[in-house]
């Protein structure tokens, strides 16, 4: 976890795309947005939660690592950028690998584009966009002791595991306090891999 | 806390994190009033910031728009202002396109009848026909066959120019607003209760309570920003009481969900109020010294046990137990409430039982301890309190009141049988128009053929008037309508206060000058008062000239507002009324002292009987239809319905229903009622009450909920009945295309407001309301 970051916490996220608009504001990508805000549970109930890049630290941005064209750089202080648009070629790698589905590809430009975490502004010391007019708080940004501060007796994730893969992130998760499970399961186990039963 | 990760020495390679290179501290930031101390890089480019506030809902979020070197306004920056400490809801964050959208109007627009097309003609020529129309209708049928409408979202001054300008210069009884339909249920309440219409706490109070009990009100879509004081007042261990036949962003993490039928709320509250008397949770000292008629209280809520209420309700009687002990029991409680208990024909009734159980438990007046209203439009509170409602002149005095009318014609400089008399509720206008009683009728900021219920009557009222004028930015589906549409200023092109739902007024700045064409509302109504020949009481340059009798006016009554000045708004940040002088902090929080503003100083306990809605159930029209917001829209999305993000959003209406009906998500369902029918695709969710459908009003038709709505009104409010009417759904062919909204002649429509509006399936954005049938 970065020492400034971003913490999602879904169980107070109104889904009223907040920051979905505010991401379109953002002068490093403008008039889109890269948040994705997902309702889980759809019909049943109107939980939702938002989705921003993970800056994933170890294993350190697979989205970067399985990039032929060397477009996706992360800087010193763990965040990993969007590609670089004079080295990208579109070719959906970092779509694929990224485990919590991120990055999106504009297919007309035939460029990647993901979060940032804003760059252009948390260099200038102002926190993201979307932490930043979230009505709610379902995203934060600041230290962990900040948001401890501010919500006693909050509890935080930044690992999430995916099958046997364990995934150590820069963004951090609000866990329910009663109910820590670490590491975080991410994603959905894998049953079958062509037509082929693979549990064990 | 997570593991640290240098611990993890068997793992991969990571970036060492170098606490020296993360950027500095949102807290420092937030304190620095969210500018950074080099200021902003963007200044190279001849960027400025100009602090204002959101033009959209109650809670009037502070924001800074973008401004180019050109004197442009083109984006938003979040502002750390006290009412939303940088928070925007995706309204606020749009809204700056509203300003220089290629949909504005820039020149009056006119024709002589209906039948004509729209031609652009100057001012002049406009100004001209709308004032020889006023005469020659007042001098045929009298100065009352004039009416005016204005609006809740126009700055306060020029509210106070609505209502002078009606009375001095049209010299017309027939004034009123469109708050009419917002808040005047919660506003007649309160002053029948504590003497003063306004809520009893700010926003801040809320992370102070011990149990918070939220009414009708839909917070996370409606009021978003004020999300933020509701879970922090859970972060510190209240409890939350919810109170809507919809599982809301809000109520689906409460502690206590009630999900009542549509118009029962005040048979809840009562019953509410008996288990709190049955139990002994009283606050009887508080009673004793502050309060009167609790004894008629006491009596009638011994009728309504929570066996009786439980059945009207249609919820177990258990949960009014679990809301009384609740509430009743906790150190500090607040109950806040919307347009959700206000939008009936007993509208008046439901928030007074709210004001029972409040006042009954000692929850009035203390940190953290209180009720509040939210208002639904930016200046809902504002919009009401200077003179433009149909009884009311400015400072809330009465327009019956003798004493009242003497010192506002002083004030005007006219002879007291000069001021017309009380006029009627919008409604009852548009009805009077329907029976040619109002002939002539000039509208400024509404839009009442996306907003007024019984859509049918409303076009026919409006069809019938001889003239009709309409004080626009873009073309409403009202104004395309009218004989003179007159473009003025959006709210980014002039300077003005507005108060918001905690009665605190904030100063709105001005951003840029209004297009080439474009004149401010206050300039019309001036120059129209001109031509009417009372040019000398309405000499107004500007908004601050207004603000400055306006302050006068209010002087010395309940609405305060003399101590307020232009300087000390923008000094603090907002000041709430009542604030007599100029260095008086202003009144945040009510009846501290545990007076009133009643002449005995006591809180006036109403006794409620609860009767049925309007609009009866039968075997034809066997559920409830209930109507409301969505979060990406605004009222009749006039403005909303316009910016493409928020379009995309949430591009039409849909019917949200139970699947115990057996629909499937996205199938074509005919909403019926007694005044129409419309078609919606099917939103099918467990979370709505099965006995309940609820349809979003923001469009026009043939999407339009308010076609299906009653137009029945409350009797002391005059509120129409939104929230309930009797209504079957049966299974249709299609659905209809939403309309695009109106565009003057020679412009076309925008392109991204067309998108998707012909999606047949429901938006998957009303916060989660869709199904996993989505294919």
């Amino acid at each position: 976890m970065m020492g400034r970051t971003i913490f999602i916490d879904p169980g107070r996220c109104i889904g009223c795309q907040a920051c979905v608009s505010a991401c379109r504001e953002c002068d490093s990508h403008r008039g889109k947005s890269m948040i994705h805000l997902d309702y889980t549970d759809e019909g049943h109930s109107v939980a939702s939660l938002p989705t921003v890049c993970m800056h994933c630290e170890d294993p350190v941005a697979p989205c970067a690592e399985v990039c032929p064209a060397d477009a996706i750089l992360v800087t010193a202080d763990g965040v990993v950028q969007q590609a670089d648009t004079t080295r990208c070629i579109g070719c959906s790698n970092c779509v694929n690998a990224c485990p919590f589905g991120v990055p999106k590809i504009d297919l007309q430009a035939k460029l990647q584009m993901k979060c940032n975490l804003c760059y252009d502004r948390t260099a200038y010391g102002l926190a993201p966009m979307c932490a930043t007019v979230c009505p709610t708080g379902a995203l934060f940004y600041g230290t962990v002791e900040e948001l401890q501060a501010e919500r006693p007796g909050v509890q935080v994730a930044d690992t999430f595991v995916f099958g046997e893969t364990e995934v150590r992130t820069g963004v951090a998760m609000v866990v329910p306090a009663e109910r820590v499970q670490w590491p975080v399961p991410g994603g959905l186990p894998v049953v079958e891999i062509n037509g082929k039963d693979v549990r064990r | 806390m997570t593991a640290d990760p240098r611990a993890a020495a068997d793992r991969r390679t990571f970036i060492p994190l170098d606490p020296s290179l993360a950027p500095p501290g949102t807290r420092a930031f937030r304190d620095a009033g969210g500018i950074p101390a080099d200021q902003w890089h963007a200044d190279q480019n001849g960027e400025t910031l100009v602090p204002t506030h959101c033009c959209f809902c109650g809670v009037q979020c502070g924001m800074y728009l973008r401004v180019d070197r050109r004197g442009k306004v083109f984006g938003v920056e979040p502002r750390n202002h006290d009412i939303n400490r940088m928070r925007l809801c995706p309204k606020g964050i749009n809204a700056y396109q509203q300003v220089n959208h290629p949909d504005r109007l820039t020149a009056p627009l006119m024709r002589r009848s209906r039948d004509e097309e729209f031609r652009e003609v100057s001012w002049e020529e406009a100004l001209d026909f709308t004032v020889s129309e006023i005469k020659r209708i007042q001098q045929t049928h009298g100065n009352d066959a004039f009416g005016l409408l204005g609006g809740a979202s126009l700055f306060s001054e020029k509210t106070y120019l609505v209502g002078k300008f009606a009375r001095v210069a049209l010299k017309t009884r027939h004034v009123d607003y469109n708050g009419r339909l917002c808040m005047v249920s919660a506003a007649g309440a309160n002053k029948l209760a504590f003497g003063i219409d306004r809520a009893g706490n700010p926003f801040s109070d809320i992370l102070l309570t011990d149990c918070l009990l939220i009414a009708g009100s839909n917070v996370g879509e409606c009021f978003p920003v004020m999300t933020q004081y509701v879970w922090g007042a859970r972060d510190r261990g209240a409890s939350l009481i919810v109170i809507d036949p919809r599982e809301t962003a809000i109520a689906r993490t409460a502690d206590i969900h009630v999900a009542l039928k549509p118009g029962t709320d005040s048979a809840f509250f009562t019953s509410v109020l008996h288990v709190v008397i049955e139990e002994g949770l009283t606050d009887e000292d508080y009673l004793a010294a502050h309060a009167t008629g609790w004894e008629e209280v006491k009596a009638k809520a011994a009728e309504y046990p929570p066996s009786r209420a439980a059945a009207i309700c249609g919820i177990p009687a258990e949960q009014i137990v679990q809301v009384a002990r609740t509430f009743a029991r906790a150190p500090k409680a607040m109950a806040w409430h919307a347009r959700g208990i206000e939008h009936h024909s007993q509208g008046v009734e439901n928030c007074l039982t709210v004001i029972n159980l409040c006042t009954a438990t000692g929850h009035i007046g203390k940190p953290g301890a209180g009720y509040g209203t939210i208002t639904g439009q930016g200046n809902g509170q504002g919009g009401r309190e200077h003179g433009q409602k149909a009884d009311l002149l400015p400072g809330g005095r009465s327009i019956m009141n003798e004493e009242h009318r003497r010192q506002i014609c002083e004030i005007w400089g006219i002879e007291e049988s000069e001021l017309p008399p009380a006029g009627t509720s919008m409604m009852e206008m548009v009805w009077q128009m329907q029976r040619r009683e109002i002939r002539g009728l000039i509208g400024i900021c509404n839009n009442p053929f996306v907003s007024l219920p019984n859509y049918r009557v409303v076009k026919e009222g409006y069809d019938a008037t001889e003239f009709h004028a309409q004080f626009d930015f873009f073309l409403s589906e009202t104004a395309a309508n009218a004989h003179v549409v007159l473009p003025v200023t959006t709210w980014a092109e002039d300077e003005g206060v507005m108060a918001n739902a905690e009665a605190r007024v904030v100063k709105h700045n001005k951003a840029q000058d209004p297009p080439p064409g474009v004149r401010t509302d206050t300039w019309a109504m001036c120059e129209l008062a001109r031509r009417l020949g009372a040019g000398d009481k309405f000499d107004f340059p500007d908004s601050r000239s207004v603000f400055d009798e306006l302050r006068v006016a209010s002087a010395g009554t309940v609405n305060d507002y003399y101590g307020i000045t232009y300087e000390r708004l923008e000094e603090t940040g907002g000041i709430a009324w009542p604030c007599p002088t100029t260095d008086h902090p202003g009144t945040p929080r009510l009846f501290e002292d545990g007076k009133t503003y009643h002449p005995d100083g006591k809180i006036h306990l109403q006794v409620v009987e609860w009767h049925p809605p309007m609009d009866p159930y039968d075997d034809a029209y066997p559920m409830s239809l209930t109507t409301g917001r969505t979060v990406a829209h605004f009222l009749s999305g006039n403005q909303t319905r316009r910016l493409g993000a928020l379009v995309e959003q949430t591009p039409r209406p849909w019917a949200e229903i139970h699947p115990s009906h057996g629909f499937r998500n996205g199938e074509p369902v005919r909403v019926v009622t007694r005044r129409g029918s419309e078609v919606f695709p099917a939103l099918v969710t467990e979370a709505i009450r099965p006995d309940t459908v609820f349809v979003p009003y923001h469009w026009p038709v043939p999407t339009a909920a308010n076609a299906l709505t009653i137009d029945a009104l409350d009797p002391r409010s005059k509120i129409p009945e939104y929230k309930v009417c009797a209504c079957r759904v049966e299974h249709a062919e299609r659905i209809d295309e939403v309309p695009a909204p109106p565009v003057a002649p020679g412009h076309v429509a925008y392109p991204e407001t067309q998108v998707s509006r012909t999606d047949p399936l429901p938006p998957t954005a009303p916060q989660g309301r869709g199904t996993s049938e989505r294919s």
